[in-house]
């Protein structure tokens, strides 16, 4: 249970991530984001990393000695962008298209940045803390 | 029915052949007719849907398949349909009220997901759990992995077409449902495994109704085998049908019974140990080819290895407490709200508040009858959960259907999905 974690400044986790996949970290098991605008107090952050609104999580495994690693990207929220782990763990491309959906947080070099759980033209990024439970209307596209 | 080229070494060719040759059609949901009216040239090729009403699809998957003729070529799984924002919702329900909302994104093995929520939980709590506590978990994953498998056999057998093993598979995952009923309550969805413990210990006699099962198990397993392993035109169906290799199903996070598949033995309950796992004796089973028929026959002896760690959880079951005794997370016990007025407020206040856990982030993974199932859960020490999100491994295995369908038939993509097993609750959740 005891994972360990690791912060990552956004313009080194492609280095880092490619560095721990060398290492042995064989698989990319998960890519999420926390939204932490309406958060009350962050104690959990090293002295020398600047919390900001959006979090990446990114969380790797390690066959040859089990364990499993997380990496903590933080993503300030007036440049959504950090660049996409495709490349490195193609696995990544439903969990990245999952976080760009509900957060709106870019991935730069994405082969498909689409909608993946909602409709293709629905507003807004519904896991956002700003982005109210149960807001109606409820949209959906004419049928054509 | 080309295996997937195998993968190539130097990184940058790798990515190379990901995004040029890809497998996967990346096109948006409505741009079908865009791309048939742009490639023209050859009148064989269209894009089909196949789904999201279409009954091998498990539910509402939806399948862009780019067809050649009646060889699927690109495709991509479009999903979304059931999504209903439980990981929104999870943010407005209190921790005891957390399972009633992720039991029912894998409605086929529900037990799994409130394990790794109860575990974030309790991680976060920092609790140590009573052994029975433990013990009855294992118990009932054990017994919902059965479950989840046998329903795997009938549907399998249903969408090759050997309709009935549905009606075999279906009557076994009944009688397994039926003892999760006598114990939790409910056939599914029990919210049975919460933070703290289980709702309630086991039932008198629950020991004769899990032996019955695991004496009855293995004689119809063996009748599964005369129907479907043996057959001939089944293993026609199955066998080099939807070939992946080790390497593509790590790079694509794919785990349980598909990377297993590939001869690759790596099961959390083993290499990762949690509950009690470590003290019970069983086999990772491992396929060869990584076809069909591997995950097919994964999943059956599996079921024979759940039957295995059964027979041992009944003869190791500790005696003690089924929940941990901790006045701030366990409600009391009924008799005590009528004696002790504290019992009384505490009651009142996990009921209507919630208990607090500590501000932190966690994740907890379990071994599902799919995949690795993880809960990323961050507190931000009020009774809900600031965050929670689940790792579906359903919803990362999908990702492999382009991969497995690529230069097979269309009829084998019906074998394809199936033997996937995604469960569309836990993919959109």
């Amino acid at each position: 249970m005891s994972d360990s974690v690791r912060h990552v400044p956004r313009d080194q986790l492609i280095e880092t991530v490619s560095g721990l996949r060398d290492e042995g970290y064989v698989s990319a098991l998960d890519v999420t984001a926390v939204d932490y605008l309406e958060h009350p107090g962050r104690h959990d952050l090293p002295p020398e990393v600047a919390p900001e609104r959006f979090e990446l999580v990114v969380t790797l495994i390690s066959h040859a000695a089990p364990g499993r690693i997380r990496l903590r990207v933080q993503v300030p929220a007036d440049d959504l962008t950090v660049p996409s782990l495709f490349d490195l763990f193609p696995g990544t491309e439903a969990l990245e298209r999952e976080v760009a959906d509900m957060f709106g947080i870019d991935f730069e070099g994405h082969p498909d940045p689409t909608r993946i759980l909602m409709p293709p033209d629905w507003e807004g990024h519904p896991l956002r803390k700003d982005f109210a439970v149960g807001r109606i209307p409820v949209q959906f596209k004419a049928t054509r | 029915m080309s295996a997937p080229e195998s993968t190539v070494e130097t990184a940058t060719d790798e990515a190379v052949r990901r995004r040029d040759n890809s497998a996967v059609l990346r096109i948006g949901e409505d741009d079908g007719e865009r791309l048939e009216a742009e490639a023209g040239t050859s009148d064989t090729s269209m894009v089909m849907n196949m789904g999201p009403q279409h009954p091998s699809t498990h539910g509402v998957l939806r399948l862009m398949l780019e067809m050649e003729g009646e060889t699927v070529m690109r495709s991509k799984p479009v999903i979304g349909y059931l999504h209903t924002g439980m990981e929104k919702t999870a943010e407005t329900l209190t921790y005891l009220q957390g399972p009633t909302n992720v039991t029912r994104m894998d409605y086929a093995a529900p037990l799994f997901s409130e394990l790794a929520f109860s575990m974030a939980t309790e991680a976060l709590l920092g609790l140590e759990l009573p052994p029975r506590a433990t013990w009855i978990r294992m118990l009932m994953c054990e017994l919902n992995r059965i479950s989840s498998h046998l329903l795997f056999q009938a549907t399998n057998g249903m969408d090759i077409g050997a309709v009935s093993m549905m009606l075999y598979g279906w009557r076994e995952r009944e009688e397994a449902l039926r003892l999760l009923e006598t114990i939790t309550g409910l056939r599914m969805n029990h919210n049975y495994i919460r933070p703290g413990g289980v709702a309630a210990d086991l039932p008198d006699g629950w020991r004769d109704e899990v032996l019955t099962l695991i004496d009855k198990l293995p004689a119809r397993l063996n009748e599964f085998d005369t129907l479907l392993t043996g057959q001939p035109i089944y293993r026609e169906r199955l066998q080099g049908v939807g070939v992946i290799n080790t390497a593509e199903c790590l790079a694509l996070g794919v785990t349980g019974p598909i990377l297993r598949s590939t001869g690759y033995a790596w099961d959390l309950r083993r290499d990762m140990p949690y509950l009690a796992y470590d003290q019970v004796e069983f086999d990772v089973v491992v396929g060869t080819y990584g076809d069909c028929f591997d995950r097919y026959a994964i999943r059956l002896n599996e079921i024979r290895e759940s039957i295995r760690i059964l027979a041992q959880i009944l003869d190791q079951m500790p005696p003690g407490d089924y929940r941990v005794q901790d006045k701030k997370v366990t409600p009391p016990p009924r008799a005590r709200i009528d004696e002790s007025m504290e019992a009384l407020i505490h009651h009142f206040k996990i009921f209507t508040e919630g208990f607090k856990v500590p501000a932190g982030e966690v994740y907890a993974a379990v071994e599902s009858p799919r995949g690795e199932l993880g809960c990323y859960m961050v507190s931000d020490g009020s009774a809900v959960p600031y965050r929670m999100h689940i790792r579906g491994p359903s919803f990362v295995n999908l990702q492999t259907l382009p991969y497995l369908m690529r230069g097979g038939m269309v009829a084998d993509a019906v074998a394809i999905i199936s033997s996937v097993d995604p469960i569309m609750g836990e993919v959109d959740r």
